[in-house]
């Protein structure tokens, strides 16, 4: 491909590193689709980083604001993107230019790790691998809704559709919450069209008994009174709460057939790159596993040693006490093949009560290998830290909770304790650290108005943000929006019907 | 082909300047990076439109990090907007409102003019001056350079062979001849002096006196990159008033109590002794709380109508929001501006508030 005014396709020094460093990836047992790498300068870097890797990314603004971050922390020397892989078939991978030979072998170890895991790991076997036409097709679409509408009206729209991209239900991808309807379905037709008399059933009985055993007018009645309950209840409208926010919005808003468009178009790329960050430390972990062991085992050359150990430490460094997913999910995939190498797992394991015999613990099993591959095909970052941190890593590691105190408005060191740390860093995973938001009605109080909750569960809203994002809830639409939710530990509902907000205090969330 | 994505940083950067579109404009959050250059650390201006979404807020929100420390302690470190794995918003980012001075005059630039400036004094007149500089190969006799003139002669007789040493006779010709020359030198026009007040007295808290000095320096900022050869000068008062250089001014910390009157008395005598407005264009701009020594205000509001507005283009009064005192000062002072129309007066209530003060102060149509 050729990008702006040069070839972009590897130069032949790094053409004989990469079919060196395949070699190697496909010898450890990795699988991934055909990698086709890119050699780009930091700019175009930079700006294929902002459309979150995808060059043809449809236009907006906050892409622009991204780039100019990237731009300013390369330009001012504070960071720089040693590389981009994109999960499609075939995986695309970028490399900056005025890398050092050492940093592109790296970063293509590092590569195929990536590809590897956007293979076969379970949570990414729903996306789409072809997204890279997927996305440009997008683009082209909302390019379309701009010339004929204009920049400023598709824009605002756009911002608004941004402003709820995170309230679609993630695991509705593995569970069929309900059946697709088919365009070729015509059994609601069918159903208007007169039917013959209704016949009750019944298994018969004996002949000489058959008349007395549920007589058929008795079952008629019956039916007659079952019919007449459920069409007195009024169905429930969704049917059951509703996580997908977006798709309710889609198939039940009052909305133009571009604003319909562009928001399922936010909604599919928001499923694209859910995954990515279901799967943050396993995945840059994998990736890292990968890229060191390949390094260190078979592709560095002795005189690349000080640079390869600079760059390696440089992102498994931790700073400001920050966890780094990089080196999280490392040293949990070592931490996992030890333990499944020496044997240290299971009932026996965990029954031991005797330190000594647990410090020398070795049965010489092997098993981490194979162990590590299952993990990284049927595990996400939530399962991942579920079973596999232990009391042992996590001081190891010095790791600690942190709590917001709200006497100091600060963040305070909460406690060491495995339970604890484990607990709130499942917590800031789960639904990726967002709050959980329903559709409960789309007809509330009979009057076309929308009912949302919020399910509390010990942490409320930033309540402006949470203002707002109504505001632009009720934009699409356009009946009063409403959303119950906790605020100062009193259930409230929060309403705005398109000039006001009201706040009213209620009883117990739907 | 130029890349797609300075579009995108084109229309982003039209929205946070407010060109285009207002309901972006309360999300804008003035970020920075933070560099380093040598030892020092070097803020440098990001700003970002965070598009409001559902999120935690703060109270029960933690997160898990990594290293050394016992419970109860605070983290220290400034924490970057997070991984969600480090928790939604851990720590405060550094905040600070500081823009390059492209930025800002690009910000502020269409929107600013320092009000009824007018042509005063002489040296407002004479914009250019001339100065000999260089040197031609034409011109009048009288610039003739006598030394450049027969020295290029004389090479050029060594190098024809034409020179006798022993009989040394130099004789240019036309070619030989060269002349003095001039430059026009645009001669600064020091019109204006600007008079910076700023009260550091012990009820300006130091994020007072910080909002303060910030909206000193963009105002300071803005009429140096647009107003060549402005004089400025710099008064800190508390009880007392005393003229600074520009880097006390930004960097003293004192305390006391409040006499406003003493800075306008130490403006009013340099104003007669070194710029009279006859020759110059004078502004003022007085920052405070408005806490003042009571007795003190009509001696204030007196030099204020007699003195100071007579001879200022303009008077603003900056009050910053103080968490003690009364800052009635403010409304005294303000009870003066429909009788004046060259005082304004503004009020900083935190930092987002010091742009529209500076409309408020330069805004041009006033």
């Amino acid at each position: 491909m050729v990008w702006g005014y040069y070839d972009t396709s590897l130069p032949p020094h790094l053409r004989v590193l990469k079919d060196e460093i395949e070699g190697y990836a496909r010898e450890y047992g990795l699988d991934f689709f055909e990698t086709i790498f890119e050699v780009v300068d930091a700019d175009d870097l930079n700006e294929i980083a902002a459309y979150g890797g995808f060059p043809t990314r449809y236009p907006h603004w906050s892409f622009g604001m991204q780039y100019e971050e990237l731009k300013k922390s390369y330009e001012y020397g504070l960071s720089k993107i040693y590389e981009m892989v994109i999960n499609n078939d075939p995986c695309y991978a970028y490399l900056m230019r005025c890398n050092h030979v050492v940093d592109q072998k790296l970063v293509m170890a590092h590569v195929y790790g990536h590809c590897d895991f956007f293979k076969n790991n379970a949570y990414f076997a729903h996306t789409n691998r072809k997204m890279m036409d997927e996305i440009a097709n997008h683009a082209a679409r909302i390019r379309r809704y701009v010339e004929r509408y204009g920049e400023d009206e598709v824009e605002s729209f756009l911002d608004k559709c941004m402003s709820i991209d995170d309230l679609i239900d993630i695991h509705s991808v593995a569970i069929r919450r309900r059946d697709d309807t088919s365009k070729y379905d015509f059994a609601s037709l069918a159903a208007e069209e007169p039917q013959d008399k209704p016949r009750p059933l019944k298994f018969r009985a004996k002949p000489y008994m058959d008349e007395y055993i549920n007589p058929p007018e008795v079952l008629l009645a019956e039916d007659e009174e079952r019919r007449r309950l459920k069409d007195m209840r009024v169905p429930h409208f969704p049917e059951r709460p509703e996580k997908d926010v977006l798709l309710f919005l889609i198939e039940h808003a009052p909305l133009k057939n571009w604003q319909r468009d562009i928001l399922s178009i936010v909604r599919d790329e928001a499923y694209y790159f859910y995954p990515q960050a279901q799967t943050k430390i396993m995945n840059e972990g994998w990736a890292s596993y990968w890229h060191s062991t390949i390094m260190t085992q078979k592709a560095l050359h002795p005189s690349e040693l000080i640079d390869y150990a600079d760059h390696h430490s440089g992102t498994m460094a931790t700073t400001g006490g920050r966890l780094n997913p990089y080196k999280l999910g490392l040293e949990l995939f070592r931490d996992i093949e030890r333990r499944w190498n020496t044997g240290q797992f299971g009932p026996e394991w965990e029954n031991c009560d005797d330190m000594e015999k647990k410090r020398t613990w070795d049965k010489q099993l092997g098993l981490g290998r194979q162990k590590i591959f299952e993990v990284r095909r049927i595990h996400n970052d939530i399962t991942f830290i579920d079973t596999f941190l232990t009391p042992e890593f996590c001081r190891q590691h010095n790791m600690f909770s942190y709590v917001y105190n709200e006497q100091d408005r600060n963040y305070v060191i909460e406690s060491r304790e495995f339970e604890k740390i484990k607990q709130r860093l499942l917590f800031n995973l789960t639904n990726l650290g967002k709050p959980w938001i329903y559709v409960i009605d789309g007809n509330h109080g009979n009057r076309g108005e929308l009912l949302l909750r919020h399910d509390y569960n010990g942490v409320e809203l930033k309540l402006d943000e949470a203002r707002d994002v109504l505001a632009n809830i009720q934009y699409i639409w356009t009946r009063p929006v409403h959303l119950e939710t906790v605020i100062n530990d009193q259930p409230t509902l929060i309403s705005y019907d398109g000039s006001h907000y009201t706040q009213e205090k209620i009883k117990k969330l739907s | 082909m130029g890349q797609k994505i300075e579009q995108d940083l084109q229309r982003f950067r039209k929205i946070v300047r407010g060109k285009i579109k207002s309901d972006l404009a309360k999300y804008i959050s003035r970020g920075e990076l933070i560099g380093k250059k040598g030892k020092d650390l070097v803020s440098i201006p990001l700003p970002q439109i965070q598009i409001p979404q559902f999120r935690y807020g703060k109270k029960n929100s933690g997160g898990v990090g990594i290293g050394p420390g016992q419970p109860g302690q605070p983290l220290t470190a400034p924490q970057g907007e997070g991984e969600p794995q480090a928790g939604n918003e851990p720590g405060a980012h550094l905040l600070e409102v500081e823009l390059t001075l492209e930025e800002l005059a690009d910000i502020l630039g269409e929107e600013l003019a320092l009000p009824r400036i007018q042509p005063k004094g002489e040296r407002n007149i004479v914009s250019e001056k001339d100065k000999y500089s260089s040197i031609r190969s034409v011109g009048p006799e009288s610039l003739r350079h006598f030394k450049r003139t027969f020295r290029r002669a004389l090479k050029r007789q060594l190098a024809s062979g034409t020179y006798d040493p022993h009989n040394p006779i130099v004789i240019p010709v036309r070619e030989d001849k060269r002349y003095r020359s001039w430059k026009e030198v645009p001669k600064p026009e020091a019109v204006a002096c600007i008079f910076y007040m700023m009260d550091v007295s012990g009820s300006m808290t130091d994020e007072q006196k910080e909002l303060v000095r910030i909206e000193a320096f963009w105002i300071d900022t803005w009429i140096k990159r647009h107003y060549k050869g402005v004089e400025t000068v710099y008064i800190i008062h508390d009880a007392a008033a005393a003229e600074v250089d520009e880097h006390r001014f930004y960097h003293t910390r004192e305390s006391g109590g409040t006499k406003i009157s003493s800075a306008y008395e130490l403006c009013h005598r340099i104003i007669d002794h070194r710029y009279p407005p006859s020759q110059w264009n004078i502004y003022a701009f007085h920052f405070s709380d408005g806490d003042n020594w009571g007795e003190d205000i009509p001696r204030c509001l007196e030099i204020l109508r007699q003195q100071l507005l007579p001879k200022l283009n303009l008077f603003g009064y900056g009050q910053v929001d103080s968490p003690y005192g009364s800052g009635e000062f403010f409304e005294h002072v303000r009870e003066l501006v429909d009788s004046h129309d060259n005082l304004v007066v503004s009020r900083i209530v935190n930092r987002e508030s010091i742009v529209d003060s500076i409309k408020e102060f330069l805004g041009t149509g006033r």
